[in-house]
């Protein structure tokens, strides 16, 4: 099979796990009890001619497999519907809350595969020694601390003690009030802005809510880069070059590492989903406007349509990722493709 | 015949060098006891009420409050003592939940083949590939909070990873030749499945159990947090830790800090536990 209809047929794929998520949350918003009308009008004595009226008006009345097709067919056009609560589109209301999710969850990212990484070859290099032992058990305990509280003990101790980063938000209030945004992305828009100070400001703001999510996912990171790394450090060509003389810093670097780098990329993009729901905890703590506080409130507003709409841009988002992995993982190893 | 003291000690030995060899196996094993432990004795160890207000508002950790109290003037230890009932009976009841329904599903999937597979694995591949907590938060905001409802939740949400494995490992003792055999011999449908091929896909299901229990917890953790468990006072680690988070401005540390260690603690001992057995058994393809 050639790598265009190996990529052809794994974004097919795609669409059945977009269509059936969206179907699954579909499902349990419209069957599980719990009536939205209810809560539009806000309490119980309400007269039953104005929830009637709210019914037809929202569509609740119609079958429910009208609804769902309805609902279907405005998807495949891009149109997720209006939000209950604020009468505004789901959409662009999703897509002013996109960049702050994207930018944090990238940095985490990032931040995770530095820790992780070096972490992990150190780990390997040091094999069944101590540091090893001490780090897998690190490894293990970053995946066993709950996200929101390293979360809310690095702004106690940095934030609160310290007093050297800020607790929340993705700039001071007065700056925010006045910062015009280009993107929507704030580290990006305030370099092109040209303005460095407010760069800076949005770094420091970035700083904690960006580590928490690294660190959660670093463990992983780092014990898939330690097994992974043991595993090619034990190959001929590598022993060759050791045979040869390399120092073994240098061999790492230039020959094991990069080969180690195959099975760490997939492993960090099937985690991309784990940092999804981390990053929903993350914004709740650090007051971050991404769609995951977006999400927390639709769900707290019973904004079906808000709900729905963020479930479904959240899975398009994962299988984006996963797509792209799978795809950089078949460039790479051509092996992929024949299996 | 061995006498009795000697017979003993011919069969401790060995198991204490066995387990000395398994440092992560014995960690997770103290841990997790330690945690059951005080757990199950918490109304008699705990030295004051969980619910009932004492003395002082927000008094420092000290000598009559180890873990200090509370806005509303309670014992903050004896509401990490009794935090982790909640917490454990829905890890405990959502996994046992998952794991029969998931196991049921997989065995069943990967035995019967064909379209039922095929739409099984594509819709238990959807969910898996969704963030458990997203998805856990979405149920339980429809079905309202409680105990019950984060059990179901967390249960569906953990249903694909049983199905997964049980679903492989199926497919791979399929193949196996005393399975043939069983077939030759006339074993049919359910009968090849019950006797021959599930019990023989029970060792690599357990194994992800301790794991499971580790992130439903975490998972539970998360959904009190944001406020999706039960109602106040019921202690409860996630949501002690989301009442502490409004007095964190202002330096009261011992509220989130005592309660998060706690969740902690558990957490690490399942997965080191988890750890510990994968190690024992050894690897399971």
């Amino acid at each position: 099979m050639g790598l265009l209809r190996y990529a052809f047929t794994r974004v097919l794929l795609t669409i059945p796990m977009v269509l059936i998520l969206l179907t699954v949350v579909f499902l349990v918003l419209h069957v599980m009890p719990g009536n939205p009308v209810l809560v539009i009008l806000g309490g119980r004595n309400v007269p039953v001619a104005l929830i009637k009226e709210y019914e037809h008006r929202l569509g609740f009345d119609q079958p429910i497999y009208v609804q769902y097709l309805k609902y279907l067919w405005g998807v495949v056009h891009g149109n997720l519907g209006e939000s209950f609560s604020t009468g505004m589109s789901v959409s662009s209301q999703i897509a002013l809350h996109l960049p702050a999710t994207l930018e944090l969850s990238f940095s985490g990212l990032f931040i995770a595969a530095l820790i992780g990484v070096s972490t992990g070859v150190w780990a390997a290099l040091r094999q069944g020694g101590v540091i090893d032992q001490v780090l897998r058990f690190t490894h293990i305990g970053t995946y066993a601390i709950p996200i929101f509280w390293s979360g809310l003990m690095l702004q106690m101790v940095f934030g609160i003690f310290l007093k050297w980063l800020p607790t929340g938000l993705q700039l001071n209030p007065v700056a925010a009030a006045f910062f015009q945004p280009i993107t929507g992305f704030v580290v990006l828009d305030t370099l092109l802005h040209g303005n460095f100070a407010l760069f800076g400001q949005a770094l420091l703001h970035l700083l904690l809510p960006a580590f928490t999510l690294g660190l959660a996912l670093s463990g992983l990171v780092g014990r898939v880069t330690r097994a992974s790394l043991i595993e090619v450090l034990d190959l001929d060509y590598v022993r060759t070059a050791r045979a040869k003389g390399l120092p073994a810093r240098l061999m790492v670097l230039k020959h094991a590492l990069r080969n180690a780098m195959i099975p760490i990329i997939t492993v960090v993009g099937i985690q991309f989903a784990i940092l999804m729901g981390g990053a929903v905890l993350t914004e709740a703590v650090f007051s971050w406007p991404g769609i995951g506080s977006f999400l927390l409130q639709s769900i707290k507003a019973r904004d079906f349509n808000a709900i729905q709409g963020t479930v479904v841009v959240i899975a398009v988002l994962i299988a984006t990722v996963n797509l792209i992995v799978d795809l950089f993982y078949a460039l790479v190893d051509p092996r992929v493709r024949f299996s | 015949m061995v006498d009795a003291p000697n017979g003993s000690r011919v069969a401790v030995a060995p198991l204490a060098a066995w387990l000395g060899r398994r440092r992560v196996l014995v960690a997770g094993i103290i841990l997790v006891g330690l945690v059951l432990l005080v757990t199950l004795l918490a109304p008699w160890i705990a030295p004051y009420s969980a619910t009932a207000p004492g003395a002082d508002r927000l008094a420092a950790p000290g000598a009559a409050h180890w873990f200090g109290t509370d806005q509303l003037r309670r014992d903050v230890l004896s509401r990490v003592i009794h935090g982790g009932r909640i917490p454990l009976e829905v890890a405990f009841t959502s996994t046992v939940l998952s794991l029969m329904i998931g196991a049921a599903l997989g065995w069943l999937s990967g035995y019967a083949g064909g379209r039922l597979d095929r739409t099984l694995s594509l819709i238990m591949d959807a969910l898996y590939s969704f963030p458990a907590l997203i998805l856990a938060i979405t149920i339980v905001a429809m079905l309202g909070p409680g105990v019950f409802n984060m059990v179901a939740a967390i249960a569906i949400v953990y249903i694909p990873t049983y199905f997964r494995v049980a679903r492989g490992q199926t497919l791979k003792v399929r193949e196996e030749a005393y399975v043939e055999a069983a077939q030759a011999l006339g074993a049919r449908g359910v009968r090849v499945l019950r006797f021959h091929i599930a019990p023989n896909t029970l060792t690599a299901i357990m194994a992800i159990v301790s794991f499971n229990i580790a992130d439903a917890i975490l998972t539970e953790a998360g959904l009190a947090f944001l406020g999706f468990g039960l109602p106040p006072p019921t202690p409860d680690w996630g949501f002690d830790i989301q009442n502490g988070q409004a007095f964190l401005q202002s330096g009261y540390w011992w509220l989130i800090t005592f309660p998060g260690l706690a969740i902690v603690v558990t957490s690490l001992g399942f997965n080191l536990l988890g750890e510990g057995i994968g190690e024992a058994i050894g690897p399971q393809g």
